[in-house]
């Protein structure tokens, strides 16, 4: 795959989908450069799950344009298809194969060589070996979530589409999470996240773009949304650890 | 991409089988409901039935045994649904694979296990004094109809796997096509329905299968029946198949 590293890996361009009088997206656009993490904050509702679905051509968008990596999802599908992976909103496991049947499932629908070694690769990579044989039934929220993404990466797909990868898991599998996209932007491989929480996508993006109404009203860096709002006044407040700190730090001391 | 078909369809094949030999109680409860049905109209209401020389036994098999197919059909349509609503299908479909070949797994999983809950039901049949002397040609011909018309149900249950909105409502589809044969030539003859029920029965689909197959089993000539029988089969296999594609496509626009 040979991309400009001038080009966007993922370009929107206004993009509309509605559902009968239901206008979920009323021209979106933006950019996401190769290797960025780009977070698109916005509730319950906003249209970030829609948006994403066109993108990954599971969904077709009544206007505007859109590509991946330089394939035009209207026109060259196909091509979208091969340059992306999508973890969607729940877990998608099949609950009746172990961890292991999963990840072989996927690395031989993407006609791999090696499916077994693949598999056993990013078992140990997610620490999900000694639960390689179970079937998924019985996995905890985060393991499936981190078998999920596992998934995702068979197959070193360029650009990756995370739809609010960390919504019902506990603090220590959201960290997880975290260090995983993290590591793979550092890779090369472009993250697009939704997300409803505030925290991460400050922790983990490079740009962030606010998701409204089925626009984008907001869409930068951190310090370039910061300067939207008035200058902050110096007050002096005592800092107390929030209750995720202490959770934590008493979870790693149970743990020693 | 649909050079993949055959190597994507494999490998979901493959998948979706596990899903049988892993829950083996499906093929349970498909088959006990229409062995169920048997031992009561063998033994409770076969005994004030006149089907001439006929074994009762010999002469209802072909009706249960389109029962257990529909009732397998059943939980093809609940194992998309649950593909749907778990996001596997979305993944599948957001990959680079031939993604017709999502649906045909699906379906050719249906055929292989209808075609062990059919093998099952004529054992038990034979318990209970079954025989028959077709030859291998006639047992072939006998699995080649059952096979499509398991193809043709199962694409009306996908359908209703891709459509249905709740659990509930995915086997919903079934309830009416397991009463056809009650209104067929499957229990009883036609001849001794009232005009407009015994025109209706002699015209419907189940009829001709159901008649096929027992002269194919008794070896007996097959005569127009068998022709009847394959034009209903392909016929709602066609169409079926069709609103499928149809419904799958609004699905992803």
């Amino acid at each position: 795959m040979t991309t400009t590293h001038t080009s966007p890996a993922i370009r929107v361009q206004g993009i509309e989908k509605s559902y009968g009088d239901l206008h979920v997206l009323r021209g979106v656009d933006l950019d996401v450069a190769p290797g960025s993490i780009f977070a698109l904050l916005g509730s319950n509702g906003a249209g970030k799950t829609t948006l994403v679905k066109i993108l990954s051509t599971l969904l077709r968008a009544d206007a505007g344009a859109a590509s991946i990596e330089g394939f035009d999802i209207a026109t060259q599908p196909a091509d979208v298809r091969g340059s992306i992976s999508l973890t969607g909103q729940f877990a998608a496991v099949d609950e009746v194969l172990t961890g292991r049947e999963n990840l072989v499932l996927v690395a031989r629908l993407r006609h791999l060589k090696g499916a077994g070694r693949i598999a056993d690769e990013l078992l140990a990579r997610f620490q999900l070996t000694d639960a390689a044989g179970r079937r998924v039934a019985t996995y905890s929220g985060g393991m499936r979530r981190r078998l999920d993404i596992a998934m995702s990466l068979i197959g070193n797909p360029p650009a990756i589409f995370l739809d609010e990868p960390t919504t019902g898991l506990d603090p220590q599998s959201r960290a997880e999470v975290w260090s995983c996209v993290k590591e793979l932007a550092e890779q090369g491989t472009t993250v697009l996240l939704t997300t409803q929480y505030l925290d991460e996508a400050e922790h983990l993006a490079d740009r962030i773009a606010i998701l409204h109404e089925g626009r984008i009203i907001a869409n930068g860096t951190l310090d370039e949304l910061k300067r939207l709002l008035p200058p902050a006044t110096v007050e002096y407040v005592e800092k107390q650890p929030t209750l995720e700190e202490i959770f934590l730090a008493v979870i790693e001391g149970a743990a020693e | 991409m649909t050079t993949y078909f055959v190597e994507d369809t494999t490998v979901l094949l493959g998948r979706s089988m596990r899903h049988i030999t892993r829950s083996l109680d499906t093929i349970i409860t498909v088959t006990i409901t229409p062995i169920a049905l048997m031992l009561m109209f063998v033994y409770v209401f076969g005994g004030a039935i006149d089907t001439g020389s006929v074994p009762y036994v010999d002469y209802l098999l072909p009706g249960i045994l389109l029962i257990t197919i529909v009732m397998g059909t059943s939980y093809t349509a609940f194992r998309l649904f649950t593909d749907l609503q778990s996001g596997v299908f979305e993944r599948f479909q957001s990959m680079p694979i031939a993604r017709s070949s999502v649906l045909w797994a699906h379906v050719l999983t249906s055929v292989v296990s209808n075609l062990i809950s059919v093998a099952i039901v004529v054992l038990v049949a034979m318990l209970m004094g079954f025989r028959s002397s077709a030859s291998v040609l006639a047992w072939l011909a006998v699995a080649g109809i059952l096979t499509l018309f398991t193809l043709a149900v199962t694409w009306i249950a996908v359908i209703a796997g891709l459509s249905a909105k709740t659990v509930d409502g995915v086997s919903a589809f079934s309830y009416p096509l397991v009463f056809l044969p009650f209104v067929s030539s499957a229990f009883v003859l036609t001849d001794t329905m009232p005009g407009p029920v015994r025109a209706f029965a002699e015209h419907q689909p189940v009829t001709s299968i159901v008649n096929t197959i027992r002269d194919l089993l008794a070896q007996q000539p097959v005569g127009s029946d068998i022709w009847v029988a394959l034009a209903w089969c392909a016929g709602i296999m066609v169409v079926a198949y069709a609103a499928a594609m149809a419904t799958y496509r609004r699905r992803i626009s």
